[in-house]
């Protein structure tokens, strides 16, 4: 302890607080010495981090890669200008707080508190501000005013309001429908090939997409259609179906089902071949494909949309038709 | 360095001579701030929002928020080819391009999670410490609306970069509001531009991201210091410290060094974490396509809770008149318990005050046990919000302790109603517990753990009493009487209109403070000390004849001289 | 400076060097290997014989005597040696005890044990055959083309990274880290436990050898950003965040309002 402010003087036992310790730095020289040697080392410390960064950003190519013993492969940059960088940033800190604690005046002071509340004059003094003011302005005898007033102040925000209509077309009929229709061919999701029944084995599992999303899509420059329309093909037993959405809507036991979650609308398509599970790994929804897509656990709340499919004159699987009911989440007019 | 003296004296002095600033440092380079670790957890949030706010400038500088798609062709093989959105491409780019991009990516993702967190772990010492009453009720509130903003804005943040999860989590987003009744379908086509997922809405959120929300943020975070600077810090109960004071360190210099370095120490962890663990490595996830998604498909932990509970919740759907969806499965976790838990939290100091009757200042901190309701309420929403957690969690919690996901969801489907209460109660009588401790420290004194043996062959451990500091500590403790019931009808049979709403919290009040230990009487204090004493002067023969006995005997000698030829005396 | 030069230390450089090398030596095998496998398919009686008696011990119990498949265990007529080849190898088969599904494990056979009861189960009705070292040879396979197939056909069970993920009531995708090529084939075609089938008329040899080039990549890819945290997502990082982050961050607090000695 080499300085006292005034205010520092020992208050001690006198306003009821603990008498003061004295640390060994107030008390021993050499352990005061260290402290402060010690707090040097950590702020030079940092300084030749801070330099080793900038030195190690330029070293590095973005691309290089290292190697750190029991963590494995990374990124050059990534963890020696990391490294470098939080070092020399965490020894600032730690050295300034080992200042604070060890080498600056470690007195509690006590200050008083002042009272929040004003005086009473001052509260009624701003009570009548207020108003006399009010009255001055006639906002509480001239009725007409006051609410007319009132009801343009209502109706300021609406027009705001309106102004953000053209954020986005209205829903209308777009939830309801997709772009599958009767004769619309299934192919392979990503690899856009045309499927015939014969490509999938009993308890195979394919991804599969309407054969002019792509291009649709592309048109479009972005993905809409694309969220409502994907499918997975299954192909089951015949003699494994237990029901269907509509008689006959698989083509020899291949039964097609939107792969949209009736729930919140992930992409689903874990399908378990033994028990016709199909699993969202969202919310744990589970739906029975061998079931009408009945839902058997979880959150969703609807089955899941099946799509009537048959082959075309060339033997590759098509739909029938759109799907009977809308895919993907529950919305409010869904009915 | 004489020349840097005068540099800061005549600096103070320009300042002064245009906002009379001498008069505002002279008051506040001496501002006390007490000291105590839990203090600083509300710190960390600021840091990381600092920390934050430098790292996002710097992504921003790089990142393109934007969903046309581009063909990648930068420097990770693994994606060389790929479609996919000008906004992923750019996070791309700014991983393995850009030197140290990476690293700011991992700092950003993580001063975030670290904001939240603390920000949390704050609320919960606010909360367990009383030091939200009165005069702090605004700034609590103020507090829960930076959480909930943290959460909105690191939701956005986690969005931006279009990658498959964070797409698999708009989608989720979009089918929630979708499920809003009546307005629902409107909004999301507005907020999307159309259907989801459109062209326009990581540009949307962007501005969102970095402007709308940050600036509510800034704002808040300044609401909040400047009442916490007017009003004083609290502290917690000790020797010489009243609800007029403040006890602690002077801002010039030590606590300025202290908080300063303290900054120093949070920006340097973030660091070192975002330069040894990877976060968010969205090069693996790969860019946003509606058909994929990913096992485990999990948001950050602070939507996790909200996650769980969608996760948790039983498929109740109403159909309305054949026209309409209510959508139970959704609205219930999704909207009504976030609604009722914030508003619940952002009420709590005027709910507390309704029925505890105390609309006292407070400055001095309560400790948890002294307010044991309070304290179990605390522990109750933490086991609620702790089993919705898991909930969000089942998956990787199947895979990892091979137990099956229905059995973890069907069994928290019950524990999230047994648990809370369960803690609820625990808590309260561990509280009450505790206090009885320090009524019978006060009464008897802290055992010594030393054991004596009297000549009769009696055995009594010293008691010694308790430390002046200590009793302070306990002494804190406030007694409040419940709220009487109003009558339910006057002396003429007339009833009371407020009677039933009076009963009722008269209830909640005798509920709130039911199983309060009081403090000793005075009465009964002067009683416990004259005792101690008498207690302390009756050992001192005892003691002195064990001296005796250690010199003389060295082992099994059972005859006691006594200290003058006479037998030891009996207590 | 030319291309090659220039792009020697990308981090994908040592796997198109792994990939020229792992083409040379496939042709390598495949030039040699080619005759013995018809060999083997020709003069393979006293193979299968070995194979019968080697069911009879270690399968029998639960297949049935003919692999007729019993109350505890399926039907092993048509399932073809690609799948014994992968339920032996992966020591799946045999079952160390019933549950929801078979694990991993070190396999109690022997190569040639395996190759002969593959041939055994074979020799009962046609059915997928073990995959040729050219079919899973990743040598002219597309790593960008094999991950899109990947997250859309493997991902939403095994996880972005390959790590695994849950099934309903107890079952899940495994791991692929210790997943051979031929092996992710196998599983491919013959859809084991809860896996569906892929067959080749939807996903072609070139599809799948895109796809175990992928995994091959995920088996032995870097960790750009630090330590992986087991790859499983935001739920490790949280993890981390509330332990390890703040603990530090809690603990550094402490050190700060504790007095000084």
């Amino acid at each position: 302890m080499t300085e006292h402010h005034s205010t520092d003087v020992d208050h001690g036992h006198a306003d009821g607080l603990p008498e003061h310790k004295l640390r060994r730095t107030d008390v021993f020289p050499r352990a005061e010495k260290r402290a402060v040697r010690q707090v040097a080392a950590m702020f030079g410390l940092s300084a030749i981090a801070g330099i080793g960064t900038i030195a190690a950003f330029f070293a590095f190519p973005a691309d290089r890669l290292i190697t750190v013993p029991a963590l494995g492969q990374m990124s050059a940059q990534n963890v020696v200008v990391g490294g470098l960088m939080g070092v020399s940033i965490l020894l600032i800190g730690l050295g300034a707080i080992h200042w604070a604690r060890k080498l600056m005046p470690d007195h509690e002071l006590v200050q008083e508190r002042h009272d929040l509340d004003s005086t009473y004059a001052d509260r009624k003094a701003a009570i009548d501000e207020f108003w006399s003011g009010a009255e001055a302005s006639g906002f509480i005898n001239r009725k007409i005013i006051r609410r007319s007033l009132l009801g343009a102040m209502a109706l300021f925000p609406l027009p705001i309001i309106v102004l953000f209509k053209d954020l986005g077309p209205m829903p209308g009929t777009s939830l309801r429908h997709t772009i599958w229709k009767a004769g619309e061919q299934i192919v392979t999701d990503p690899q856009e090939r045309p499927i015939r029944p014969e490509d999938i084995p009993v308890g195979g599992l394919v991804n599969a997409m309407p054969v002019s999303l792509r291009k649709l899509q592309d048109k479009q420059g972005n993905s809409n259609e694309g969220v409502k329309s994907v499918i997975v093909l299954v192909r089951m037993r015949p003699d494994e179906i237990v029901a269907q959405q509509g008689k006959n809507w698989d083509y020899q036991g291949i039964v097609a089902y939107s792969k949209v979650c009736t729930h919140l609308g992930c992409p689903i398509s874990l399908y378990e071949h033994r028990t016709h599970h199909l699993l969202c790994p969202c919310h744990q929804s589970t739906f029975d494909l061998a079931d009408a897509g009945k839902v058997v656990f979880g959150p969703a709340a609807r089955r899941m949309p099946q799509l009537p499919i048959t082959v075309d004159a060339d033997g590759y699987l098509v739909a029938a038709a759109d799907f009977a009911e809308p895919v993907g989440p529950s919305f409010w007019e869904l009915g | 360095m004489s020349a840097i003296v005068d540099g800061i004296d005549s600096t103070i002095g320009y300042a002064d001579d245009r906002l009379s600033s001498a008069g505002f440092l002279k008051r506040n380079l001496k501002k006390v701030f007490p000291d105590h670790w839990s203090f600083m957890l509300g710190e960390i949030a600021l840091y990381s929002f600092i920390i934050l706010l430098i790292s996002g400038v710097y992504l921003t500088l790089f990142f393109k928020p934007s969903m046309t798609e581009v063909v990648y062709n930068g420097s990770y093989t693994i994606l060389k080819g790929v479609k996919m959105s000008e906004a992923f491409a750019s996070t791309l780019n700014i991983s393995f391009d850009v030197r140290g991009g990476l690293l700011m990516r991992q700092i950003h993702h993580w001063a975030a999670l670290f904001f939240i967190a603390s920000i949390s772990v704050h609320m919960c010492r606010v909360f367990f410490t009383g030091a939200f009453r009165k005069p702090r009720e605004l700034n609590w509130v103020v507090g829960t609306l930076l959480l909930i903003t943290g959460i909105l804005e690191g939701f956005a943040g986690y969005s931006l970069p279009d990658d498959l999860l964070s797409g698999t989590g708009l989608r989720i987003a979009e089918g929630i509001v979708q499920a809003t009744p009546i307005l629902g379908t409107y909004v999301s086509f507005l907020l999307f531009g159309g259907p989801f997922p459109g062209n326009d809405f990581i540009a949307r959120l962007y501005t969102v991201h970095v402007l709308l929300v940050p600036g509510l943020i800034l704002a808040l975070i300044t609401a909040h210091l400047m009442m916490v600077w007017y009003q004083k810090h609290t502290q917690f109960p000790g020797p010489g410290r009243t609800e007029k004071n403040v006890v602690g360190y002077p801002l010039m210099p030590v606590y300025m060094a202290k908080a300063g370095g303290f900054f120093f120490v949070v920006f340097g962890i973030t660091t070192l974490l975002s330069a040894l663990v990877t976060i968010n490595p969205v090069w693996m996830y790969g860019p946003y396509v509606p058909d994929q998604v990913t096992a485990g498909s999990q948001p950050d932990f602070y939507i996790g809770w909200l996650d769980g509970a969608v996760r948790l919740m039983p498929n109740w759907e109403i159909n309305l008149w054949h026209h309409y969806t209510l959508s139970l499965n959704i609205m219930i976790p999704a909207m009504i318990i976030p609604g009722l838990l914030f508003t619940g939290i952002a009420l709590f100091p005027w709910l507390e005050s309704w029925v505890t009757g105390d609309k006292r200042v407070h400055h001095i901190l309560d400790r948890p046990r002294n307010a044991p309701t309070r304290t179990a309420l605390g522990v109750g929403t933490i086991a609620f919000y702790g089993m919705l957690w898991l909930s969000g969690g089942n998956d990787i919690i199947a895979t990892t302790f091979t137990i099956p996901f229905n059995t973890i969801t069907w069994v928290l489907r019950f524990a999230i109603f047994i648990v809370p209460p369960l803690a609820f109660i625990v808590t309260r009588r561990f509280c009450v517990s505790l206090q009885r401790r320090d009524h019978d420290k006060l009464l008897h004194g802290r055992e010594t753990g030393r054991i004596l043996r009297h000549p009769s062959g009696e055995f009594t451990e010293i008691h010694a009493s308790i430390s002046d500091a200590e009793r302070a500590v306990i002494m804190s403790k406030q007694d409040i009487i419940p709220i009487a019931s109003p009558l339910a009808s006057d002396a003429h049979g007339v009833r009371n209109p407020a009677g039933v709403i009076g009963r009722v919290r008269a209830g909640l009040s005798r509920f709130y403070y039911g199983p309060n230990i009081a403090l000793p009487t005075a009465a009964e204090l002067e009683a416990a000390a004259t005792h101690l004493e008498h207690e302390a002067h009756s050992a001192v023969p005892v003691i002195e004849r064990e001296a005796r006995l250690e010199v003389t005997g060295g082992g099994g000698v059972l005859r006691d001289p006594g200290p003058d030829g006479q037998s030891g005396h009996n207590h | 400076m030319n291309a090659i030069a220039a792009n020697r230390r990308h981090p994908a450089a040592a796997y198109v060097v792994l990939l020229l090398a792992l083409v040379s030596v496939g042709a390598l095998y495949a030039a040699l290997a080619t005759p013995s496998r018809a060999a083997t398919a020709i003069g393979s009686s006293t193979q299968v014989d070995q194979g019968k008696s080697l069911f009879a011990e270690g399968c029998s119990s639960c297949h049935g005597l003919n692999a007729q498949g019993s109350g505890v265990g399926p039907s092993l007529i048509g399932v073809g040696a690609a799948a014994v080849d992968f339920q032996v190898g992966t020591g799946r088969m045999p079952l160390a005890q019933q549950g929801a599904q078979a694990v991993r494990k070190a396999s109690i056979y022997s190569d040639t044990e395996r190759a002969a009861l593959a041939a055994y189960v074979a020799s009962l009705a046609p059915g997928p055959e073990i995959p040729s070292a050219s079919m899973v040879d990743a040598a002219n396979a597309d790593l960008a083309r094999g991950g899109e197939l990947f997250r859309t056909n493997c991902a939403q069970c095994h996880n972005f990274a390959g790590r695994g993920g849950a099934l309903t009531n107890g079952k899940m995708a495994p791991s692929l880290m210790n997943a051979t090529p031929t092996q992710i084939y196998e599983a491919m075609i013959t859809g084991p436990e809860s896996m569906p089938k892929f067959g080749d008329g939807t996903m072609p040899v070139q599809d799948k050898q895109d796809i175990i080039n992928y995994v091959h990549n995920l088996q032995n890819s870097p960790n750009q950003g630090g330590a992986a945290l087991g790859r499983l997502g935001p739920v490790t990082e949280g993890l981390i965040l509330w332990t390890v982050g703040l603990g530090l961050l809690i603990a550094a607090a402490a050190w700060i309002g504790a007095k000084a000695r």
